[in-house]
């Protein structure tokens, strides 16, 4: 099956630190990909290399066969989807104008969106339950509620790929099964996604590969069920773990 | 308010104030006499103000205006900055060192006009090339060479008045803070309203997206070192030919845009024409003020856009809070 992304021989840094060295890669159509690592490895900066959003040092991503950089932003937006941590901006509109933003890729008309675009994004709010908040301002949501909206925004993209960085962020309990229900659905259409997760018990749930980033540059991927172990983990997070089983599923907690 | 509830509005808004800037100045006239001057038939002292005198006045504030909103809608929208308006990048302090300076010098209006469009030009190479070195993406670079170019150009603008004497203070003053008694080139300012105010239009998506973020509009797909260009480029032109119309008028290019946004409306599609409508109804409202209140003595506009402006915006502000 042809991947959708290939990464080749990817190594990245940022302001002289290293994130990854020759990394080979390639996420395939109903993948689902979780990034764990530690505070400050360069998760996002990786996230970011795979958007085309980031400059590698060397090495290639290309999308379904061809270079990142031999697409046009627009394109590649029809395809990719990316959900980015700590958005910097300022929206001033609706929360139904920020959704819509979504289908931008797809605008045909100069003066504004079809009505199908409309309808996809209605979709998208009432797939992250934010029907009854779609005329509010954005800027007057919760941390928690503006993120229910940025993954609506990434869902009215229809694209076939998600980076996600942290798509849990700010949400309570209800709404991270909800997302991660939502996320299993796209999987099961043949979408791949690929998210920084900090909740193993998540990556455990929902991801069949895991993408561990180190240190010192070093980055470890595969099966999820190979690489989701005590050994594992308290080699990439530095601190010892208490494996608890509950209810047939492996939880890891920080020792203390 | 609903877009669809103040476009109407300000559309109705536009005409009235432009009959309001016919009607008043040092010689007052009846709706009926400016009537019959626009027809040609009117009196003849009435058709000779009306049409030499005071339509080409309100009309130049009214395209000015527009230019001035459209221009701080723009470079709001580049710069992500709710404080940015068309003067933040240094480029009416350039306009204003060429223009002072050549009055400086003794030179006529017509050279006045083209050292203060030179020192504008100049001003937009040295921002656009020290700003946005090798294409990259840093728009805080573009500011903060914005601001730093102005801080330098204010230095100069100190030291050109106080080598200025009598007369020329006073036609310096009148410069810095807005004059349109001597605005020349109506017919391309309205063209270039026309055109960039369409254009920026139709491109309101990307500006939408703009608003968001970089990261977050080049992943939307927006080609985000060419719109950034483009939107420099398109508000410096926006700004010089206000410039070259009524100087530097302050006020105008910041506050609409935010008014417009206090009124509810925030999606760029609606904001543009909002702001150009709004911009340029008060922008003729405030010269025409600045005729008649210490008539037949005339003011200079940038002391009306703010004192009517402010309280406003004030206004607006508190009810939204």
């Amino acid at each position: 099956m042809q991947a959708f992304l290939e990464v080749r021989k990817l190594t990245v840094a940022i302001g002289g630190k290293l994130i990854c060295r020759e990394l080979d890669m390639m996420i395939r159509p109903g993948e689902c990909w979780g990034v764990l690592g530690q505070n400050g490895v360069g998760k996002t900066t990786l996230l970011r290399t795979l958007a085309g959003l980031h400059t590698p040092q060397s090495g290639m991503v290309s999308w379904n066969g061809v270079a990142l950089a031999a697409h046009t932003r627009r394109n590649l937006a029809r395809h990719l989807g990316v959900l980015l941590q700590n958005e910097v901006g300022e929206f001033w509109g609706s929360v139904q104008e920020y959704v819509l933003l979504g289908r931008f890729p797809y605008r045909a008309s100069l003066f504004g969106y079809s009505v199908q675009d409309e309808a996809l994004a209605q979709q998208a709010l009432a797939q992250m339950e934010l029907e009854g908040l779609a005329q509010r301002p954005y800027n007057t949501l919760s941390g928690g509620e503006q993120q229910r909206a940025a993954i609506a925004q990434a869902l009215a993209q229809q694209a076939q790929c998600y980076l996600l960085d942290e798509p849990l962020q700010h949400l309570d309990l209800r709404h991270q099964a909800q997302t991660m229900q939502v996320f299993s659905r796209l999987k099961e259409q043949g979408c791949a996604l690929m998210m920084v997760l900090h909740d193993t018990l998540w990556a455990q749930r929902c991801c069949d590969h895991v993408l561990m980033q180190f240190a010192d540059g070093h980055v470890l991927h595969g099966i999820a069920q190979e690489l989701l172990t005590r050994t594992h983990l308290e080699a990439l997070y530095q601190c010892p773990l208490r494996e608890l089983s509950v209810e047939g599923e492996r939880w890891f907690v920080a020792g203390v | 308010m609903s877009p669809r509830v103040l476009f109407p509005l300000l559309l109705c808004t536009a005409p009235l104030s432009l009959g309001f800037g016919l009607m008043n100045g040092s010689l007052p006239l009846a709706p009926i006499e400016v009537w019959h001057a626009l027809l040609g038939n009117g009196e003849g002292t009435a058709t000779e103000v009306l049409w030499q005198l005071r339509l080409p006045r309100v009309l130049a504030a009214f395209v000015c205006g527009g230019l001035l909103a459209l221009s701080g809608v723009l470079l709001q929208a580049l710069l992500r900055n709710p404080l940015a308006d068309p003067y933040i990048l240094g480029i009416s302090g350039g306009a204003a060192v060429g223009a002072l300076a050549a009055m400086l010098l003794g030179a006529g209006l017509a050279t006045t006009q083209l050292s203060s469009f030179t020192g504008a030009l100049l001003a937009i190479v040295a921002v656009f090339g020290l700003g946005f070195r090798h294409g990259e993406r840093n728009i805080y670079r573009l500011l903060l060479t914005g601001v730093v170019l102005s801080a330098g150009c204010g230095a100069l603008i100190s030291l050109l008045l106080t080598l200025a004497q009598g007369e020329q203070v006073k036609g310096m003053l009148f410069w810095l803070m807005g004059d349109l008694s001597h605005a020349q080139g109506l017919s391309l300012a309205w063209f270039v309203l026309l055109a960039v105010g369409v254009c920026a239009t139709g491109f309101s998506g990307g500006l939408d997206v703009l608003a968001g973020g970089l990261d977050k509009a080049a992943a939307l797909g927006v080609a985000v070192g060419r719109w950034q260009a483009g939107l420099y480029f398109a508000a410096a032109v926006l700004t010089v030919i206000a410039l070259q119309l009524g100087g530097s008028i302050g006020f105008v290019g910041l506050m609409i845009p935010h008014a417009i946004r206090l009124l509810g409306v925030s999606a760029h599609r609606w904001l543009i024409p909002l702001s150009i409508l709004l911009g340029g109804s008060f922008l003729v409202l405030a010269d025409t003020l600045a005729r008649m209140v210490w008539s037949p003595l005339q003011l200079p506009v940038g002391i009306f856009t703010a004192l009517l402006g402010v309280p406003v915006l004030l206004w607006l502000l508190s009810r939204r809070s």
